[in-house]
């Protein structure tokens, strides 16, 4: 395997902690401020990393440009969902976890 | 090398494979119904990654954005209304009811059997404890003897594939699964289409109303999405339409992305009133159409019946995805929106406008 | 035991239990869920059996079915979803609750 080949594995290969992370988090965190707070951020810095590996791995430049933009849609819908689901349970009264 | 390649594949498909029946068995027995639609979901995005497994990348495209998305928003949606327990929600129906003279048709006089008493009764399952045992054997059976005849498949042959590459260069495209569904087999996408509308139809005979009230006006940031989004949405339904052609893609994965859009639209929405779009009931037919006067025009020139003459294949493949792509839109917003709404009548003023963000920002 | 293989009797299992959950469970979104995973476990069947080609690519027939049996699909099940509000609506009486199995 070239170098850029090397490199791109090695990149998604560094992502499988922050998923892990996320998702982790996702079950052991208290209460929903924190989830969506682990959710948001693991997953989309794992996914930017799945895209760079993606993108040094794509044979052609318009495929790298893709990776980029879906990465970006993801990063607003994911941010803005986020934003919404906090909102809705403030809404509803749910308290943030306080460390007893 | 390859054989540790081959061992993570082998690894990859068995937790994939029991990562779906967990999943599956998860979702049925759970007595969250929340919680079984959201598992729901996550199977949907399993189940694609095993058609990706499969070599089955259009149908990927097509669980991903119907199968997973579309189907959990409804899910969603309709367990909302059929959640509302709340007092001022019962008093709004009873109101509503004694102004339209509508009674019950389940009232409490009605015979002991059936759904109704059911429901009454708020049983959980439907027969006793002994019959269950005995569906359960059933099915385990059935599930037994359909593996034993899995099992012992003989290999396929390879005739029909063999006729469709055979066929690729008269067909008009380069992609087998567009060749098929929309020169080889198009009668069947033909049929499909029908069967789309026959449900708009239904649902819209049960659900007459295509209104959708919310009750406080969005929050500015749901408009920056929408602003951000609904473009590239679009965008990107128009290219996945015209990538199919050569790559994964075409008018039914095109259609549910541009169904996304609008349900995206129709969320955000102060007051959403379908039934005073003029575009709507010619969307919603435009393929149906279309693809009939191809299927006609086709049957008077070459002779049979969705018959298209070589050169112009691509072309007529092109116009009939594009109407279709309009018009599976145009009837899954309907569906969402009829399984939505749970107002009969519009309130006045609303009649000629479609979309209402602000009381003072209107959008046709 | 080939890929192809696995996913099929994945598949049938799938079948199965949907097929069970719908004739069981007496609440109607259950019932429509248990529906659109027997359908998912066909789905898998068929798009498997379509890979046991001889060849590299699979066989596109199957597949352009499965496409199609996926749309209609979720617009039965919107039409089933739609009723299902409609006899919550006009019942009257309590609505469709949902008990934890006993």
């Amino acid at each position: 395997m070239s170098l850029t080949d090397l490199l791109g594995t090695f990149l998604i290969v560094l992502a499988i902690p922050f998923f892990w992370g996320g998702s982790l988090g996702l079950l052991r965190f208290p209460d929903i401020y924190t989830r969506l707070h682990a959710l948001t951020k693991a997953d989309n810095l794992g996914l930017g990393l799945v895209v760079a590996g993606s993108i040094l791995m794509s044979k052609e430049w318009t495929v790298g440009v893709k990776l980029l933009l879906i990465w970006l849609a993801v990063l607003v819908a994911s941010t803005i969902s986020c934003y919404l689901i906090a909102n809705a349970a403030r809404k509803r009264k749910i308290n943030p976890w306080k460390i007893p | 090398m390859e054989n540790s390649l081959n061992y993570a594949a082998i690894a990859f498909d068995g937790v994939l494979a029991l990562v779906l029946l967990v999943l599956a068995w998860q979702l049925l027995r759970s007595p969250n119904l929340f919680k079984a639609i959201v598992l729901f979901i996550s199977f949907g995005l399993m189940l694609s990654l095993a058609w990706i497994r499969l070599k089955a990348i259009d149908i990927a495209l097509a669980e991903a954005a119907i199968g997973a998305g579309l189907t959990g928003a409804l899910f969603l949606t309709a367990l909302d209304r059929l959640q509302r327990r709340e007092e001022n929600d019962r008093e709004e129906q009873d109101a509503r009811w004694k102004s339209q003279e509508k009674k019950p048709i389940i009232t409490t006089e009605a015979s002991d059997q059936g759904l109704a008493a059911m429901i009454r009764k708020n049983k959980n399952h439907f027969f006793s404890r002994p019959l269950q045992t005995i569906a359960a054997i059933s099915v385990l059976a059935l599930t037994c003897i359909l593996g034993w005849t899995v099992w012992t498949l003989p290999p396929f042959s390879d005739q029909m594939s063999a006729l469709v590459s055979s066929n690729m260069p008269i067909s008009g495209v380069e992609n087998p699964v567009t060749a098929v569904l929309l020169n080889f087999r198009g009668y069947d996408t033909l049929l499909e289409i029908g069967v789309l509308l026959l449900a708009a139809v239904g649902v819209i005979s049960v659900a007459p109303s295509a209104v959708m009230r919310t009750g406080s006006s969005p929050s500015p940031i749901l408009l920056l999405l929408i602003r951000l989004l609904l473009p590239f949405i679009i965008l990107v339904s128009g290219y996945i339409l015209w990538i199919g052609k050569y790559a994964p893609g075409g008018a039914f994965q095109a259609g549910a992305v541009l169904a996304a859009g609008g349900i995206l639209l129709a969320t955000a929405a102060v007051r959403f009133n379908l039934s005073a779009s003029k575009a709507m009931p010619l969307a919603t037919g435009i393929g149906l159409l279309i693809f009939l006067l191809v299927a006609l025009a086709t049957m008077i020139i070459c002779g049979n019946y969705l018959q298209y003459p070589v050169a112009l294949a691509g072309t007529l493949i092109l116009v009939i995805e594009a109407a279709a792509t309009l018009s599976i839109a145009a009837v899954l917003v309907r569906l969402f929106v009829g399984v939505k709404s749970d107002t009969d009548n519009p309130a006045p003023g609303e009649d000629s406008q479609t979309l209402i963000f602000e009381e003072e920002n209107t959008i046709k | 035991m080939n890929i192809p293989l696995l996913y099929e009797l994945v598949g049938v299992i799938l079948l199965g239990m949907g097929l069970y959950s719908l004739v069981v469970y007496s609440h109607p979104v259950r019932k429509i869920l248990a529906l659109n995973v027997s359908g998912a476990g066909v789905f898998l069947f068929l798009v498997a059996a379509a890979d046991r080609t001889s060849g590299p690519l699979p066989d596109p027939v199957p597949h352009a079915m499965v496409l199609t049996g996926i749309v209609v699909a979720v617009s039965a099940t919107a039409l089933a979803l739609a009723l299902a509000c409609r006899i919550h609506q006009v019942s009257g009486t309590a609505p469709l609750t949902d008990n934890e199995p006993e």
